[in-house]
């Protein structure tokens, strides 16, 4: 009796998961179809014009800055968080100094999205200006960086797993043939672990694509495309943050448009990274 | 006591481990510890004469994998793990030496078969070459690929699927394979770590032959805990107990007569 109540209060629980979910989905959907209707889908996705006087909206500038910033962030990212996960994977796995590295490294996950934010506002941006990269500081390289350093852990300690589960037999393998720790991690690790830390990146994109009060305070807003990585810009995130507030009608149907665009990038890249996972793992 | 038997183990090496061939391994007092407090050999000694097939057996936790381990070095990518004694591979101390060289001079083959999954069966066969850096050309590659695989009867079965994977093979055709990778080195000595194991018994048989046939060219050291397999195919044996090697003679003598008690009881299957 009480076995078949549980199971049922789980039930219920999923349920209403899913409904919410689907009603999350149809509120952005039945939102969204406003500005669609008006402009056409591909024509939305296609303008740059952001203009509230003439009721003029298009998503490129924001499509571009989140990519732009996105893409930047993952490339900074690469070189620390695959170092990062050799470190523990491969040459100290196991030992108390991964360890330690690792539990930094995740403490770096925990650290909230706003406090990136003030550090880049008042410890990175100053730097910025004093290298001359422009006049205040802000822009795409600004919230590249500090979004390269929050997404670090997550491609890291996915990566690690990865590199640890490695079989000993292969490495041994490759050792007894007369190869150096390098060759080993080149020709052995890496090709055997290599989807997998591919995946793990991905995901770190998908965190990169959606963060959204650490670019907002550090990227500008400006609605335009950026030019160069000095330039300043807006996120679709960070346009969605910036004016939610005082936006209505068909204004506020292109930001929920814009959080519909946004949801089913980050989902598809995380349908993408979850796959690749998969085939890992068979 | 340990001392009597070492000596012993060594003099009559002299006389009959030896038909009419150069030394090519000597171990002196070779200790492996995983632990400071415990080891898992021990002083163990002896001489082991080129082309032959020599068998370590004993009972699981003997030591006799730590012990064939130790000659290749494979130990050292364990920090913990320490190795004594002096390993003289053509007189010269494997401890002393550049360990890289050391694992190309004595190839190894283990216990599963481990062929890398990420190449195909050709680039399995080269991959020491590969990991060393050593750059052939295409016509070099062809030739050791086809006589090393000539060499462990896996040529006619693969040369049409050259470029498959190598987990694509069967178990035993996997373990030819990682065979013909250690030998596409031309080591001094090839080491193996029960490498019919994990096989059914035909692969098993194929791979006997095998052996006997690679004789010819090269020194084996073969780790097994099958006794008839030991009997069919070494020359020589050791048997090793609680880490110290308690007899080594040739296997004739070793299966009709053994000298030691323990040795006796081993092989009669009063324990092990």
């Amino acid at each position: 009796m009480k076995d078949k109540l549980f199971k049922y209060l789980l039930f219920g629980a999923c349920c209403l998961i899913l409904l919410l979910s689907g009603g999350i989905i149809y509120a952005l959907v039945s939102s969204s179809v406003e500005v669609f209707s008006h402009f056409g889908f591909f024509n939305f996705i296609q303008s740059t014009e952001w203009d509230s006087q003439n009721q003029k909206f298009g998503a490129l500038p924001f499509i571009a800055g989140t990519m732009l910033t996105s893409l930047l962030a993952l490339l900074f990212c690469i070189p620390f968080a695959f170092s990062i996960a050799l470190f523990n994977g491969e040459y100290f796995r196991g030992t108390k100094i991964a360890a330690v590295v690792s539990s930094i490294v995740d403490l770096l996950a925990g650290i909230p999205s706003i406090v990136f934010g003030l550090w880049g506002f008042y410890v990175l941006r100053p730097v910025m200006v004093d290298l001359g990269i422009n006049a205040q500081g802000f822009g795409v390289l600004l919230s590249s960086i500090v979004l390269a350093i929050m997404i670090i852990p997550y491609a890291s300690s996915l990566s690690t797993e990865f590199i640890s589960v490695v079989p000993n037999e292969l490495k041994e393998a490759a050792y007894s043939l007369g190869a150096t720790n390098l060759e080993v991690i080149r020709t052995v690790s890496i090709p055997f672990a290599g989807s997998g830390i591919f995946a793990s990146f991905i995901l770190a994109l998908g965190r990169a694509l959606g963060e959204t009060m650490a670019v907002t305070m550090l990227i500008g807003n400006t609605n335009n495309i950026p030019k160069n990585l000095a330039d300043t810009g807006n996120t679709m995130a960070s346009i969605i943050a910036n004016q939610f507030g005082e936006a209505s009608g068909l204004k506020l149907s292109s930001l929920i448009a814009m959080g519909l665009l946004l949801f089913v990038l980050t989902a598809i890249i995380n349908l993408i990274a979850k796959y690749i996972m998969k085939l890992v793992n068979k | 006591m340990e001392n009597t038997i070492n000596t012993q183990v060594r003099a009559d090496s002299e006389s009959q481990l030896s038909p009419n061939s150069e030394l090519l391994l000597q171990l002196k007092d070779v200790s492996v510890s995983y632990s400071p407090d415990k080891k898992a050999v021990q002083d163990v000694s002896a001489d082991i004469f080129s082309h032959t097939v020599t068998a370590i057996m004993g009972p699981s936790g003997c030591g006799k994998s730590t012990l064939l381990r130790a000659i290749n070095r494979m130990h050292e990518l364990y920090p913990n793990i320490k190795t004594e004694g002096e390993i003289l591979l053509k007189g010269e101390n494997v401890l002393d030496m550049n360990p890289m060289k050391v694992r190309r001079m004595a190839g190894m083959v283990f216990q599963r078969p481990n062929p890398f999954p990420t190449m195909s069966i050709y680039d399995n066969v080269l991959a020491g070459y590969s990991l060393n850096n050593i750059k052939l050309n295409k016509q070099e590659k062809d030739e050791i690929v086809e006589t090393t695989l000539r060499g462990v009867a896996l040529w006619d079965e693969v040369k049409d699927s050259m470029t498959k994977k190598g987990s694509f093979l069967s178990g035993g055709q996997q373990q030819r394979l990682c065979i013909a990778r250690a030998l596409a080195l031309k080591p001094e000595l090839l080491l193996m770590d029960e490498p019919t194991s994990a096989l059914d018994p035909i692969s098993t048989n194929r791979i006997e032959e095998l052996i006997l046939d690679l004789k010819r060219q090269y020194t084996i050291v073969i780790v097994t805990h099958n006794m008839s397999q030991a009997a069919r195919i070494s020359d020589n044996s050791m048997f090793m107990y609680l880490g110290e090697l308690v007899e080594y003679d040739s296997t004739k003598k070793m299966f009709t007569k053994p000298k030691e008690k323990r040795t006796e009881d081993y092989l009669t299957g009063a324990f092990g």
